[in-house]
């Protein structure tokens, strides 16, 4: 776990990670500019290195209603204007770029930050980017899988030899500068089927899960799918990081919660997906079993620890900002992170 | 309440004068339904490719948001080599998972054959049930011989229909009820 910076004996880390989404605040209907947008996204990580956060990241989207498409340059600002949080994206769609300029800009970050920028890889959701930066969307996999293990290999070797379909061969490269620990942790972004979870485990990289609703039990099978792939194909699934990311909002009653977040995810997804989200099904989050962690501090805390036990993970990652949440929100959801969520799910998980 | 009539073919005529027929009748008895036609001979559809259905572009474009905003949607659908179209079945695919929850959906079958009767309910209906439609369970099977140069010739044909239309309508109203019920229930 070592050369992904994370210490098991510190406990289960608390993250938080935001799409970049810049949606209207369905309480008003109005969206604030860009502008603002990436100023709030720049405090709210701020905010979340006081609240004692172990990780922001910082999601890369080409659509509409999002507002962070150069990722990598908001990271660099919050590199500057924090101290100690680990920053990381989240994820970075490596298959629309060239994978030496993504490592230059990310050991950049790290060399910013001082050592504390994380680079999460994933696949795109959508097609519109594949247009708008020239790739055939029929090369979907491939073009991600060639530029993964393309990025894998420049973090592993700072003179390069490689020959493939999507970029001109690196003879000799030097990609440089090197991050400051000589490597990055690199994730594999993982949409929650045991399938893509699969080949995360057969290349023996850390997972990065991100979900939406739904029972822990299901999600554990993706989990256990992942560690099981690793193992077959020779890696220790011990010395493999696992961190999962969703939904999450405190209150004072779970019916609070749902009452003040249920808006922003459904107009939101209603107009970043065409499709809202279904109250029977948002109501179901709130229960134990399910994945997403939203509730009173107390049920988050008793949710929190049980996906733990299942899941073994190192890392949960919270979104709270989805669909146009406002700072003040977003700050009490912090307070209460800090001075209650945190410090219960530290006292459980490390080991004293 | 917001009907789309989907006339799923996009060769013959037999479906879109059974879907002009509904229409007619459904207008008539409920003047202020908005009513939107769509004849999948009328468009260029592109095969789905599994993209959001926000980012299809043109008339793809157009016939899934189409549907997406239906509150009700009245499919029409003749059989091909005992099933539906493949031009019917691209639509669905089109679409999310889930695309019909909260939308009530009824069905209107035209076929060369009885032997065909049950293709909607043992094929069409999965694919409903599956995308999470509230089905009108009796559906309008209509023959070759009930029509002469696009008309409808049967009473019997032409009452069912209007027959059909009501138990959609009731069905739509009635649910909107039930589910603005449910939702109140939640208190969020």
């Amino acid at each position: 776990m070592e050369q992904y910076r994370l210490n098991p004996e510190k406990g289960l880390e608390f993250g938080i990670y935001t799409l970049g989404d810049h949606l209207p605040d369905p309480s008003t209907g109005e969206r604030i500019s860009a502008q603002q947008r990436i100023h709030e996204i720049i405090e709210y990580a701020k905010l979340a290195e006081q609240a004692g956060v172990d990780f922001f990241s910082v999601g890369e989207s080409h659509q509409e209603y999002f507002a962070t498409q150069a990722h990598t340059v908001v990271l660099s600002a919050i590199a500057q204007a924090t101290e100690k949080i680990k920053i990381g994206s989240s994820s970075t769609i490596i298959s629309t770029s060239d994978p030496v300029r993504v490592y230059e800009d990310f050991s950049t970050i790290d060399l910013v930050s001082k050592g504390r920028t994380e680079l999460v890889a994933g696949r795109a959701s959508r097609v519109g980017l594949f247009n708008l930066l020239g790739y055939d969307i029929n090369d979907y996999e491939d073009l991600y899988e060639e530029k993964f293990d393309l990025l894998l290999k420049i973090n592993q070797e700072e003179t390069v030899n490689w020959e493939g379909r999507f970029r001109a061969p690196l003879e000799n490269a030097q990609v440089i500068p090197r991050p400051k620990e000589g490597a990055l942790p690199i994730w594999r972004a993982v949409g929650g089927t045991p399938a893509s979870a699969i080949k995360a485990g057969f290349a023996g990289v850390p997972m990065f899960m991100a979900h939406l609703g739904g029972p822990v039990s299901v999600f554990k099978q993706t989990v256990d799918a992942y560690r099981e792939a690793a193992r077959r194909s020779g890696h220790d699934p011990a010395q493999l990081p696992v961190a999962t990311a969703g939904f999450f909002y405190a209150a004072e009653t779970s019916q609070q919660a749902l009452r003040e977040l249920y808006p922003h995810i459904n107009e939101g997804m209603k107009k970043t997906n065409g499709r809202g989200f279904a109250k029977q099904l948002f109501a179901q989050g709130v229960d134990r079993r399910n994945i997403m962690n939203v509730g009173s501090p107390q049920e988050i805390i008793e949710k929190i620890l049980y996906q733990h036990e299942q899941f073994g993970h190192q890392r949960y990652i919270a979104q709270i900002d989805f669909g146009g949440m406002p700072l003040d929100k977003l700050q009490k959801n912090l307070e209460i992170i800090g001075t209650e969520i945190i410090p219960a799910i530290k006292k459980y998980t490390a080991k004293d | 309440m917001n009907v789309v009539a989907l006339s799923g073919s996009i060769v013959g005529s037999k479906t879109r004068t059974a879907i002009n027929y509904t229409v007619q009748s459904l207008s008539e008895s409920y003047p202020d339904a908005e009513i939107t036609v769509i004849d999948l001979a009328d468009y260029h559809i592109q095969f789905s490719d599994g993209r959001n259905y926000l980012e299809y572009e043109g008339d793809t474009k157009y016939v899934a948001e189409t549907l997406m905003d239906a509150d009700t949607i009245i499919i029409g659908t003749p059989i091909f080599q005992a099933s539906i179209p493949a031009t019917l079945k691209n639509i669905f695919d089109l679409l999310p998972q889930q695309a019909f929850l909260d939308k009530v959906v009824s069905i209107i079958v035209t076929a060369g054959s009885p032997k065909h009767y049950l293709i909607a309910e043992q094929q069409l209906k999965p694919i409903l049930t599956y995308m999470k439609a509230q089905i009108v369970p009796t559906y309008v099977f209509i023959e070759e011989k009930d029509f002469y140069r696009k008309e409808i010739t049967n009473d019997d044909v032409l009452l069912r229909l209007d027959r059909l239309v009501e138990d959609t309508m009731v069905l739509s109203e009635t649910y909107a009820k039930v589910r603005e019920a449910e939702e109140a229930k939640y208190d969020f």
